[in-house]
C-alpha cells in the first residue's frame, strides 16, 4: 500500500504551481447546501455557491467564523451532507449519492473530525478502531499489517502497545492519532479534517500539525483543514480559503491571504489576532453574528464591513454594496488570488476605503508577527 | 511547531520542511517484520471482568443470592415431591410455628413452608427470567429501530409504545387468563406486554444520544451503512443499559408474577410465592398470628429482587469504560 503513494516531496510544489493538466485532487462546483426551516425560521443557507479545487498534493486551509458553513462544507466534501444543488468531483468525477458509489468514494476521501475522545467509539480497540475502514471495505487480507502501518506512520509507535488499549486510555493528541491511523488505513488520496486540533493542547497540536506535513510529504496526501484559526493555516496551508456565510470571500495562496489581504472580512480577522508589540487596532467586527437564514442582498459581508462603514454617502452609491450581486469566485486553477468584494474589485489589489479602516498601511506584514503568539 | 520564518523560507522556496524530514524510512518501516500475532482480548477481557465483578462485594452477594436460588429451584424436584407438597397426603400439625423438623413452620394445611418457598422460586424465577427476555428482545428492537431510523417510521413506533405504556397490567393479564386460562403462560405474557415499552423507550432515547456522538460520523465516513452504524456502534453502546434495564426488569417482572399469583391469576394448583401469600391471607394466618407463613414468602421475593438490583448494579458500573476499565 505505502509503495503506492508517490515518494518525493516534490508533489506538493508541483500541483502549487500550474496544474491545469491533472484533475483536482477534489473539487466543488456551484456547491449549495440549504438545511430545511426549523423552528419558526426559513431555510438556512448553510453554504451558498462555492467553487473550490484541492490540488493533489495540497494542503488548503478553509478559515471562517463559527456558523460560517465551513463544517457543513467539509461534510458535503466527503459525502455526509448531500449537496442541495452543485456537485462534488473526485479527480474530476462527479459524486453519485448511491449507496455504492459513496462507499466506493469513502475508500479515496476521509474525514477527521474535531473532538478525538468523541470520534472514538468507547467500546473499540484501537486496533478495531483503526481495522475498521479497511473492515468495511472487505479489504481483510493482512488488515493486521494495515493496521499497524496506518498507526507508525500516523506516528503511534511501536504499534503493538497501542492495539489492545482502549480510546479512554490513551491521551488526547493518542486519539487524535488513532482517528488520523483509522483514516490512513484505507490510504485516502484526500483528507478531509474538520477543526483537527482545536479540542488540543499547544504542543500536541503542533505534533499532529507536523504529522500531517510529513504525511503530505510521504504520501502525496491531498488536505482540507477546515479551522477558524488564521495561525494554523499560515503553519501547514499552501493556499487558504475564507469563507464567510456560505460563500468563499477570499482565496489564494498562504502569503497573499494572509501576507497580503484585499477583503475587509480577511483583514479584520488578522488584525484581532494578538501581535507583539506593534500597536495596531484592531478592527472588531460590529453587527449581528451572520444569520444563513437571512442572508443580506448585495454583498453578504457589507452590515459588519468597516470599509464600507467607512465610505461617504456617494461612495457607497458608487459602490453600490447593498445592491450588487457578487459572483462566485472561480475555482479555475489560473485565477491566482481572488477576493469577492466590490471595494477591492475597482482598485486591483488595494483594499479601496479599507486601507485606513481594516488596518493601518503596512498593516498586512505584520500579519507573520502576529502569528508568533499563535503558532 | 516551525517558526514562522522558516516555515515560509523553507517551504516555498523549495518545498521541502525542515520539520519534515522524509528521508527516514517511515513508510518502508511501517512494515515491520515477524510480529507477535494480534489477539483481540475477549478472553483476557472476560477473566478480567469476572475477577473485577467478584471484587465487588454487593455484586458477589447479589450474584450468591442469585446462584443459591437458582440451585435450590433447579434441584427442588430431587427432595421435594408430591409427599411433601399435597395437602392430602401430608401429615404435619397445622400451622405450627417454626420448630426442629419444621424449620419454618407450616402451613394451614400441615404442608413445611421451608419446602414450600424452595418450590415456590421455581415459578417465580422462570417466570421472571423468560418475562424479561421477551421484553427486553422486543423493548430493545423496537427502541433501537425507532431512535436509529427516526423519521416516519420511528414516530409510528413511538405512538404504539405509548399506547402499550397507558395499557394497564392489571385488567390485561384478567382479560388474557379469561383468554388464554390462568396459568403461568399468561402470566408471562401480561408481563411482557405491559412492561417492553419501558424498555423501548429507554433504549431510544440511549440509541439518539449515541446516534449523536461524533465516532457514528465517523463510520459513516469510513463507509459503514445504516445497520452496520446500528450494530457495530450504536448497539454495543446501548448494550449496558440493556442489560442493567433486564435485570431490574427481573426484579420487577418477579413482582408482578407474585401480585398476579396472590390475586389468583395463576394455576390454582401450583405453589408460588404469590399463590402461598394469597393462602396465608385467605386461610387466616394474619389473623391466628402465623408470621411465618407469610415472612418466608415474602422474604424470599425480597431477596431475589435484591439479588438482580445488586447484579445489575455491579454490572452497569464495570460495563462502563470509565468507572470500570474491565470491559
Amino acid at each position: 500500500m505505502s509503495a503506492s503513494a508517490p515518494a518525493s516531496a516534490a508533489g506538493p510544489t508541483a500541483s502549487a504551481g500550474p496544474a491545469e493538466a491533472a484533475p483536482a485532487a477534489l473539487e466543488v462546483r456551484g456547491l449549495t447546501v440549504v438545511h430545511p426551516p426549523r423552528g419558526g425560521r426559513g431555510p438556512a443557507r448553510a453554504v451558498d455557491g462555492v467553487d473550490l479545487r484541492l490540488e493533489q498534493g495540497e494542503i488548503l486551509a478553509l478559515i471562517g467564523e463559527s456558523g460560517c458553513g465551513k463544517s457543513t462544507l467539509a461534510r458535503a466534501l466527503v459525502g455526509l451532507t448531500r449537496p442541495t444543488s452543485g456537485e462534488v468531483l473526485y479527480r474530476g468525477t462527479p459524486l453519485r449519492y448511491t449507496g455504492s458509489a459513496l462507499k466506493a468514494y469513502r475508500r479515496h476521501t476521509q474525514l477527521v473530525l474535531q473532538d478525538p475522545g468523541g470520534a472514538l467509539n468507547p467500546r473499540q480497540t484501537v486496533f478495531d478502531a483503526v481495522a475498521e475502514g479497511p473492515r468495511l471495505h472487505g479489504l481483510k487480507e493482512g488488515l493486521e499489517e494495515r493496521v499497524r502501518s496506518a498507526l507508525s506512520r500516523a506516528g503511534l509507535r511501536p504499534p503493538e502497545d497501542f492495539l489492545a488499549r482502549y480510546p479512554h486510555q490513551l491521551s488526547g493528541g493518542q486519539q487524535q492519532r488513532v482517528v488520523i491511523a483509522g483514516a490512513l488505513a484505507l490510504d485516502p488520496a484526500v483528507v478531509v479534517a474538520d477543526e483537527p486540533v482545536a479540542s488540543l493542547d499547544a504542543s500536541v497540536r503542533g505534533e499532529i500539525l507536523q504529522l500531517v506535513l510529513r504525511l503530505r510529504d510521504e504520501l502525496g496526501l491531498s488536505a482540507l483543514v477546515v479551522s477558524h484559526d488564521l495561525g494554523l493555516a499560515w503553519n501547514i496551508a499552501d493556499r487558504v480559503a475564507v469563507m464567510y456565510l456560505g460563500r468563499i470571500v477570499e482565496v489564494g495562496t498562504v502569503e497573499d491571504v494572509l501576507l497580503r489581504p484585499v477583503h475587509p472580512y480577511t483583514r479584520a480577522l488578522l488584525s484581532v489576532l494578538p501581535g507583539p508589540d506593534r500597536g495596531r487596532r484592531p478592527t472588531v467586527l460590529t453587527g449581528e453574528a451572520p444569520d444563513p437564514t437571512a442572508v443580506p442582498a448585495g454583498c453578504r459581508f457589507h452590515p459588519r464591513c468597516p470599509a464600507w462603514a467607512a465610505l461617504d454617502g456617494p461612495g457607497r452609491e458608487a459602490a453600490g454594496c447593498t445592491v450588487r450581486e457578487l459572483p462566485v469566485l472561480t475555482a479555475d486553477p489560473g485565477a491566482g488570488r481572488q477576493a469577492a468584494c466590490h471595494l477591492v474589485d475597482a482598485a486591483a489589489d488595494t483594499p479601496a476605503g479599507g486601507a485606513g479602516t481594516a488596518g493601518a498601511p503596512g498593516g498586512a506584514a505584520q500579519a507573520p508577527g502576529a502569528e508568533d503568539g499563535r503558532g | 511547531m516551525t517558526a514562522p520564518g522558516t516555515r515560509a523560507d523553507g517551504t516555498r522556496a523549495d518545498g521541502t520542511r525542515a520539520d519534515g524530514a522524509p528521508a527516514d524510512g517511515l513508510r518502508a518501516d511501517g512494515a515491520p517484520g515477524p510480529a507477535p500475532a494480534y489477539r483481540p482480548p475477549r478472553a483476557a477481557a472476560l477473566r478480567r471482568f469476572a475477577r473485577a465483578y467478584l471484587a465487588r462485594r454487593a455484586g458477589a452477594a447479589g450474584l450468591g443470592i442469585l446462584v443459591l436460588a437458582a440451585l435450590l429451584a433447579l434441584t427442588a424436584p430431587l427432595y421435594i415431591g408430591d409427599g411433601q407438597l399435597d395437602v392430602t397426603r401430608v401429615d404435619g400439625p397445622l400451622l405450627a410455628p417454626p420448630s426442629g423438623a419444621y424449620p419454618l413452620g407450616t402451613d394451614h394445611a400441615g404442608r413445611s413452608v421451608l419446602l414450600l418457598t424452595v418450590w415456590g422460586a421455581r415459578s417465580s424465577l422462570a417466570v421472571g427470567c423468560v418475562a424479561t427476555v421477551l421484553t427486553v428482545l422486543l423493548g430493545s428492537a423496537v427502541g433501537l429501530v425507532a431512535g436509529h431510523y427516526g423519521g416516519r417510521l420511528g414516530r409510528a413506533l413511538m405512538h404504539v409504545t405509548d399506547w402499550f405504556i397507558a395499557l394497564p397490567s392489571l385488567p390485561l393479564a384478567i382479560s388474557l387468563a379469561a383468554v388464554i386460562g390462568q396459568g403461568p403462560v399468561s402470566i408471562t405474557i401480561a408481563i411482557a406486554v405491559t412492561s417492553w415499552s419501558a424498555t423501548a423507550r429507554l433504549v431510544r432515547a440511549q440509541t439518539i444520544a449515541v446516534g449523536a456522538r461524533p465516532f457514528v460520523e465517523r463510520a459513516r465516513a469510513l463507509g459503514a451503512g445504516e445497520a452496520q452504524v446500528m450494530f457495530r456502534h450504536i448497539l454495543p453502546n446501548v448494550t449496558p443499559i440493556i442489560l442493567v434495564s433486564a435485570t431490574l426488569t427481573v426484579a420487577s417482572a418477579i413482582l408482578s408474577e407474585a401480585t398476579l399469583t396472590f390475586l389468583g391469576l395463576g394455576d390454582p394448583t401450583d405453589v408460588t410465592w404469590g399463590s402461598m401469600l394469597s393462602a396465608a391471607l385467605s386461610q387466616g394466618a394474619v389473623t391466628y398470628g402465623a408470621w411465618w407463613y407469610l415472612m418466608a414468602p415474602g422474604t424470599a421475593i425480597l431477596l431475589v429482587v435484591l439479588g438482580f438490583t445488586l447484579t445489575g448494579r455491579t454490572v452497569e458500573h464495570l460495563l462502563n469504560p470509565r468507572t470500570g476499565g474491565a470491559s
